[in-house]
């Protein structure tokens, strides 16, 4: 794998770690399987490059894109918790209706910053021009991932957490477990808007067809990340998430570059599909197994 | 500290299944009062306890807790008051999460939740000093996941839980029914000691005619969803469990009895 590739891999890998350090929120800690950020990651490159091509400075236009994410997450908590639609389904609602407001934001299919000033330019002087985005994405990550931490050991965010473990006894504990959701969709689905944002500007163009997948490669990191360093401790999972989701991205650029299994770039998702499985799998394999009489 | 007025509630109305689970019940419990209710299956005891949670609204009537009226309150508000422990010692607790953790939960119960840390120096002596009560060890495992414990140290905790902060009223229901004999009445006998000492309402579903005349200060026997019998003093004291048990037989022979004369 040359240099080049494994820079791509690390910056990649970062931007994608916002979204499963939402996924940790929605799928462990809130058990709420959220797949709005299939919209909401788009949402966030789509608004971010509307407002940088009108002018916008780019970090205003980033941090917008991550507050009209929040909205998106409101829209599925709604779904769910005032029409009653199911979890899962209220936020593939939201996502598919997201397809189409995506285009009405960028009245196209995709929009080009290659000629504009990004989040990272001012980075570009201070280290080397290839290092930039992996420095500005890094700082942002471990800021994202401490917050988290942080929040987590709050009052309101253990509430959060009994609220996904146990409703009824977050309820009898005067938890609100509905607004607990509001609050954790929001959240993550705020920090993949912001991850959409920053990797469309990374990439140099914000696409209506870059939210295919993401779901899976933030399940990639959260899933891979925590089976690879199982743990008890918040700030230690968290950690996994992150870890996990730039470990993906160096695999898939290894089994990639490496011309002896013959993959193409075409392949990436039914690699990520069959690493996802596998990790999912190692702990039910370890369970059933413990279980098994000799 | 709890007044129910007129109290009543219909399941599946206006169907073939209509149930009349209670029918203008009229309760007046005190502060400090520890009730007992018996009765037998589908008398209303259950319903009678989740009315006065707040998991179910009443079709008539008004429940005043504390001098408030709380009929409309939803089970969230309610915990600001009052505490409740299931019969299922893994309902009111997180299994995943640390004794400490769990407390944490329980103690911002009836005090607004905020953006500081959950697990202060506070309430780290508080949970210390109030597990010391229950002399299970417990307050030296203030980091081990609650899925360690059995179901007696969990309903142990639970009671724990239960009775931190400012809270007025505690419901129980069957809180030892799925315990083995030494669990259940280890976590009864914690609960009469703990519930004396900080003076809280109690009320306690039980199936065991023993244990109701056995604990608390009072006890109400439901049948068809109404009170059919109300004792406290003297006339509790001098109740045995083979009186209560006539007492009991006889409601559900008048039951067929009333039967046997339709049919007629």
């Amino acid at each position: 794998m040359s240099l080049y590739a494994f820079i791509g891999a690390l910056e990649t890998g970062l931007a994608f770690a916002l979204v499963a350090l939402g996924a940790y929120l929605t799928f462990r800690v809130l058990d709420f399987p959220d797949l709005t950020v299939e919209g909401s990651f788009p949402l966030g490159a789509a608004v971010c490059a509307k407002l940088m091509v009108s002018g916008f400075d780019p970090w205003s236009a980033t941090i917008i894109a991550g507050l009209v994410g929040c909205l998106a997450g409101f829209a599925t908590a709604f779904l769910n918790l005032k029409l009653r639609i199911l979890h899962i389904l209220a936020s593939i609602l939201t996502a598919i209706a997201l397809y189409s407001i995506n285009l009405r934001i960028m009245d196209r299919p995709n929009i080009g910053l290659i000629n504009v000033p990004t989040v990272y330019t001012p980075f570009e002087h201070l280290v080397p021009r290839l290092w930039a985005p992996v420095v500005l994405l890094a700082i942002i990550v471990v800021i994202a991932k401490i917050a988290i931490d942080l929040f987590l050991a709050t009052g309101y965010g253990l509430a959060m957490r009994a609220a996904g473990a146990n409703a009824r006894m977050a309820r009898a504990n005067g938890i609100r477990d509905s607004r607990m959701i509001v609050t954790g969709l929001a959240i993550a689905n705020g920090l993949t808007a912001l991850s959409g944002a920053l990797f469309a500007q990374m990439l140099g163009a914000a696409d209506v067809s870059m939210g295919i997948g993401v779901i899976v490669v933030a399940l990639a990191g959260v899933i891979g990340g925590t089976a690879l360093m199982p743990s008890r401790l918040i700030p230690m999972l968290t950690l996994a998430c992150v870890l996990g989701s730039i470990l993906y991205r160096i695999a898939l650029a290894l089994a990639l570059s490496s011309n002896a299994i013959g993959l193409t770039a075409s392949d990436v998702n039914v690699v990520t599909a069959v690493l996802v499985a596998v990790a999912l799998w190692v702990p039910v394999r370890k369970t059933a197994f413990a279980r098994r009489p000799k | 500290m709890i007044r129910v007025a007129n109290l009543g509630i219909i399941f599946n109305k206006g169907t073939a299944l209509e149930n009349r689970a209670l029918h203008d019940v009229n309760l007046s419990i005190s502060t400090g009062e520890f009730v007992t209710v018996i009765g037998s299956n589908g008398a209303g005891k259950s319903t009678l306890l989740n009315l006065l949670a707040g998991e179910l609204f009443p079709g008539t009537g008004r429940i005043t807790i504390d001098g408030q009226d709380v009929t409309s309150w939803p089970v969230y508000r309610r915990a600001s008051i009052l505490a409740r422990m299931f019969q299922d010692p893994r309902a009111g607790i997180c299994e995943e999460m640390s004794i400490i953790e769990n407390i944490a939960i329980a103690s911002a119960r009836t005090a607004p939740r905020g953006f500081g840390f959950a697990i202060t120096p506070q309430v780290r002596a508080e949970a210390v000093e109030r597990l010391a009560m229950l002399k299970l060890g417990l307050e030296k495992r203030l980091t081990d996941r609650v899925a360690l414990l059995s179901g007696g140290q969990r309903q142990a905790l639970a009671l724990i839980m239960a009775t931190l902060g400012t809270t007025k009223v505690l419901l129980l229901d069957e809180h030892t029914a799925a315990l083995d004999p030494a669990a259940a009445e280890l976590v009864l006998n914690l609960t009469g000691e703990i519930v004396t000492k900080f003076g809280i309402t109690t009320v306690m579903v039980t199936h065991s005619m023993r244990q109701a005349l056995e604990f608390g200060s009072r006890t109400i026997m439901l049948h068809q969803g109404q009170v059919i019998l109300d004792i406290s003093g003297s006339e509790r004291a001098s109740m045995t469990i083979e009186q209560l048990v006539q007492m009991f037989r006889r409601k559900e022979g008048e039951e067929l009895s009333d039967d046997q004369l339709l049919l007629a």
